[in-house]
């Protein structure tokens, strides 16, 4: 990979830093009156997701890091790794529990996700923004009751538990937001 | 790409409202106001200033550099007519973008025979309240600055103390350097940044190898450079100097900047044989001082991206 100087750090340009790649998220150029420049650097390390300031000298480089984002296709898990799809060329990527981390509460055959290669092998894995997934467990919904506004627990059937209004019942498609791991609407009938 | 301006109407108003009151300052005070070329044929040394430069014409075959600042030309007029001078002009620095730099910025910069760099200050701040409106005015010397905030000695500490110092307000990496270097370092992330409420703010009494320009002289029991920063709201507005006027002085801190370029791998730099046989025939003991018009125009403005206050910024240049 080329290295890159700090006059060349750009937002989202993807680096090596102590030996994890990172994703710069800002460049600022620092000089007292007189005397060294520095360039103060706020960076998420993309293995940790952990953002903090880096100060460089002015001029000096970083290697970048081979960091791709693909859409792929999920397929399934063996319980060890979860297996993902490049629609094109049919190309198959496994991805450890570090990658996928609590990720696998949104996984389901045949969604969408935006994944993170970094040399070639899955860094990260990032869901759909929103999933029908179907309750597999709940308790029996409250027929009609849909002005209470009151919320009871259900069990995806990833094993995620998410807050669901009281008239929604077992066996029912439920479509959630996997950002805020928030219930949204019943799936759309299809 | 766009063609628009960054700057809005209001913005651009006030900038012509700077000027005319800036210039109206320095004509109160019999001030005269000069010009001097921006294309030079000799840069500077400072090893961390680069100049950019223009490429050689077909006419007369040489290439120029555009001035990092009107210094030495200004002194060049002072050691010929010994007279209070003032000059508001483009400076241009190679790589210096970012929310308080553009690489062509504007400068404000005066000259005042017979000044110590102490009455210097006290016509900066009144030039500071009559563009910014009242504020209070504090002084600390660098040392006291260091001490107060950081309980460490900026003459006397080690290097090793200078970075644990700096490890423990932040996060440098692998970086490695000189005591300047760290010196630096917590000066502008750790000292400039705790300036902000502070007001019309000077630094004074640099550490000698912080000099740059200034005379040296011992201060109790440490040779400090008689330079000062001024600091408004936290931010770095403008320096100054008691000037050196020793033209073999003057040569070998030149010098010493080449040997420091060369160390770290950068073009040595010609000396300006201009500005030292201009000191050599006498430049009068003065005091001058070089304020960035940009930022005291985002300090008007209550902008906080210096490219708010241009009407093109270097993107859109």
């Amino acid at each position: 990979m080329p290295n890159f100087s700090t006059n060349e750090f750009r937002s989202g340009l993807k680096v090596m830093l102590d030996g994890d790649p990172c994703s710069i998220l800002e460049n600022e150029l620092v000089k007292p009156g007189k005397g060294q420049a520095f360039n103060r650097v706020r960076l998420r390390n993309l293995k940790t997701g952990r953002q903090w300031e880096r100060t460089f000298k002015s001029g000096e480089s970083l290697e970048g890091a081979d960091v791709i984002e693909r859409d792929m296709e999920y397929l399934y898990t063996d319980g060890e790794f979860w297996y993902f799809m490049e629609p094109d060329t049919f190309e198959q990527y496994q991805a450890d529990a570090a990658a996928v981390a609590d990720s696998h509460l949104w996984l389901k055959a045949q969604d969408k996700c935006d994944i993170t290669l970094f040399n070639g092998a899955p860094l990260s894995v990032a869901p759909p923004n929103f999933v029908e997934l179907e309750i597999t467990e709940t308790d029996p919904g409250l027929k009609g009751d849909t002005a209470t506004g009151g919320t009871k627990p259900a069990t995806l059937s990833t094993g995620a538990v998410v807050k669901v209004p009281l008239f929604i019942s077992m066996g029912e498609v439920i479509r959630v937001d996997t950002r805020t791991g928030e219930y949204q609407s019943r799936a759309s009938k299809s | 790409m766009t063609w628009r301006p960054v700057a809005d109407i209001e913005c651009i108003r006030q900038r012509a409202e700077l000027l005319a009151t800036l210039r109206q300052f320095f004509a109160d005070r019999s001030i005269l106001e000069v010009e001097t070329p921006l294309l030079c044929r000799n840069g500077i040394t400072d090893p961390s200033i680069e100049p950019l430069i223009v490429e050689a014409d077909p006419f007369s075959g040489q290439s120029r550099l555009l001035q990092t600042s009107p210094e030495y030309m200004m002194k060049r007029l002072l050691a010929a007519f010994a007279e209070p001078i003032f000059q508001i002009t483009k400076a241009f620095r190679s790589g210096e973008a970012g929310s308080r730099h553009n690489p062509e910025f504007s400068l404000l910069e005066w000259y005042r025979p017979g000044f110590d760099y102490h009455q210097l200050m006290v016509e900066v701040a009144d030039l500071a309240h009559c563009c910014l409106g009242p504020r209070p005015v504090k002084k600390y010397s660098y040392r006291e600055l260091f001490q107060q905030c950081l309980q460490i000695d900026p003459f006397t500490a080690t290097l090793a103390e200078l970075e644990a110092v700096a490890r423990r307000h932040l996060d440098p990496g692998s970086l490695s350097g000189d005591r300047d270097l760290w010196l630096d370092l917590l000066m502008s992330h750790v000292l400039e940044p705790q300036l902000a409420g502070e007001g019309v703010c000077f630094v004074y009494d640099y550490p000698a190898s912080q000099a740059a320009l200034s005379c040296v002289v011992q201060a109790d029991d440490v040779w400090v450079g008689q330079r000062f920063e001024l600091y408004v709201d936290g931010m770095e507005l403008a320096n100054g100097y008691c000037e050196l006027t020793d033209a073999p002085e003057q040569r070998q801190r030149f010098e010493r900047d080449n040997v420091l370029r060369r160390q770290r791998g950068q073009v040595q730099r010609a000396l300006d044989e201009q500005l030292l046989a201009a000191l050599v025939s006498g430049l009068p003991d003065c005091s001058g001082v070089a304020l960035g018009i940009d930022r005291l125009l985002m300090l008007k403005t209550g902008s906080s991206d210096i490219r708010d206050v241009l009407a093109f910024d270097w993107e859109r240049s």
